[in-house]
């Protein structure tokens, strides 16, 4: 039987596709081409469209972060948006300002495996389950028309049930206010865990104080409905119905990313800047 | 169409149905049928790799040598699937973040596999797509079911739009949480299969063995 897919009779390959199929020659031919034209395929799909895919990851996180901030207004477009919010890198462990990487480029999930820039948590450091943390984070600013810090929008992440969650934290200009709060990743219960997504729930958040007198990180999610007559109302937020674990998870990492290991040395820099 | 390639097409979708007959692919009809979005870019993917995989494999049936043939209908189906997964990600980024790992877990689908193996390797070409697109079809006809009831009675809602009024959001309907987890498409299938069966009884296998009466009254 000719070869269908070689047109050409003669020659080196049609003298190799006229061998019985069980030969040691045969055989190492075809598995060589087949992996030779695979991989060329590969490779031909990855390089054309990363630079498409890297585009839809860049929308994704800036409409995540423009989302939390509500800063678009009605008509506008997500990028013009987004040009109103300031990026900044900072150092974690002293909260200062950095330009050892790019802002714009800076990817979590790689820089946390990047043994130069990230650091092993020990287990009692570790209450979010991060495991390791990386050294520097980007921040977001929005300044209001006087220039004075209006909102800060904090990337955050921490194990839930599942999964990794990874979302932003919003604050009010006091530093202690929340603004909202959006998880763009995660892969929790749909329906259970997974309402943090809700957008009824993330309404909640708005106007919660996420830190006490003494700015030490408080905000807790309870069970049930958050009793508002009570005192400390403003540092707990209604936990998720039928998600335990989903919700201490987010209860963990929102307090271990505004403490002393998270962005504690940053707020205090900007409480001091601001006097 | 003769009526020879219609058969080809069509027999996979009831009669001989890759996931309620031959009870393969359950993994992912599983995971990705609790939202139709999911499930139909799903069936869309699998549909193209199987019908894809089933023509290369087809057109170099001749010359696969049958010691390493198994390895290569993988290193076709795998690539293909690759390519699949990379354009989701280019073109439906936010479809392709909802299925994650499954549409990658399409190499393992034994349907696409056992396609290959079964049919491709002793067929023309033009059959062997045939082939594909009928089990694609079949695939996606269960999916597509299993997602509508999920969707509809898990989360009051079709393809995103709000069909039931929730009561969380103030309506009347109070969803069926259960409908959301993987377990309740596990029981929707097997309810296809019971429906299905006793449609068509010449599905409905022969048992390994029988419980013999004959013991019962030796013992009397």
């Amino acid at each position: 039987m000719s070869a269908p897919d070689t047109p050409t009779a003669s020659g080196p390959l049609a003298s190799i596709l006229a061998l019985p199929n069980d030969s040691g020659k045969k055989t190492l031919f075809m598995a060589f081409s087949v992996c030779l034209v695979c991989s060329v395929v590969v490779a031909a799909a990855a390089v054309g469209l990363r630079p498409q895919q890297i585009a839809n990851q860049e929308a994704d996180r800036i409409r995540n972060i423009v989302e939390v901030a509500g800063i678009q207004q009605p008509g506008e477009s997500i990028m013009k948006a987004y040009e109103r919010i300031e990026v900044e890198l900072i150092k974690l462990d002293d909260g200062s300002a950095s330009d050892a990487l790019d802002p714009n480029t800076f990817n979590i999930q790689r820089a946390t495996k990047d043994p130069a820039i990230s650091h092993a948590l020990k287990r009692r450091d570790d209450p979010a389950g991060l495991k390791r943390r990386t050294d520097y984070m980007p921040i977001y600013k929005v300044r209001d028309a006087s220039g004075k810090l209006k909102t800060l929008i904090l990337p955050i992440h921490g194990a839930g049930l599942w999964s990794t969650l990874y979302g932003f934290l919003a604050l009010d200009g006091d530093l202690r206010t929340a603004h909202g709060l959006k998880f763009y990743q995660h892969a929790e219960t749909p329906g259970l865990g997974g309402e943090v997504d809700n957008p009824k729930w993330r309404a909640l958040w708005q106007g919660k104080v996420v830190y006490d007198e003494q700015w030490a990180p408080s905000i807790a999610l309870v069970k049930g409905t958050v009793d508002t007559s009570l005192p400390g109302a403003e540092h707990k937020v209604d936990g998720l119905a039928g998600a335990t674990l989903t919700s201490r998870g987010v209860t963990r990492l929102i307090n271990y990313w505004l403490g002393e290991h998270g962005y504690g040395p940053l707020i205090e820099r900007l409480r001091n800047e601001r006097g | 169409m003769t009526h020879d390639s219609r058969k080809i097409v069509t027999t996979p979708i009831v009669d001989n149905n890759p996931i309620i007959l031959q009870v393969l692919g359950i993994c992912s009809a599983l995971a990705v049928t609790s939202k139709l979005t999911t499930a139909i870019t799903m069936c869309l993917a699998l549909t193209a790799v199987t019908a894809l995989s089933n023509v290369l494999i087809s057109t170099i049936r001749n010359h696969i040598p049958s010691s390493v043939r198994i390895i290569i209908q993988m290193t076709i189906i795998s690539s293909l699937v690759i390519v699949v997964d990379q354009i989701l990600k280019a073109y439906a980024y936010g479809i392709s973040k909802d299925l994650s790992v499954f549409v990658g877990l399409i190499i393992t689908n034994c349907i696409v596999m056992g396609r290959a193996e079964a049919y491709a390797m002793k067929h023309p070409p033009w059959a062997s797509l045939l082939d594909g697109l009928g089990n694609g079809l079949g695939y996606s006809t269960i999916l597509l079911t299993v997602g509508v009831v999920r969707e509809l009675l898990g989360s009051g809602s079709l393809f995103g739009v709000q069909i039931l009024a929730l009561a969380k959001n103030g309506g009347w309907y109070v969803p069926n949480g259960l409908l959301l987890l993987p377990p309740s498409a596990f029981f929707l299938i097997g309810l296809i299969i019971w429906a299905v069966r006793s449609w068509k009884p010449a599905q409905v296998e022969k048992p390994d063995f029988r419980i013999q009466r004959a013991h019962q009254s030796e013992v009397a």
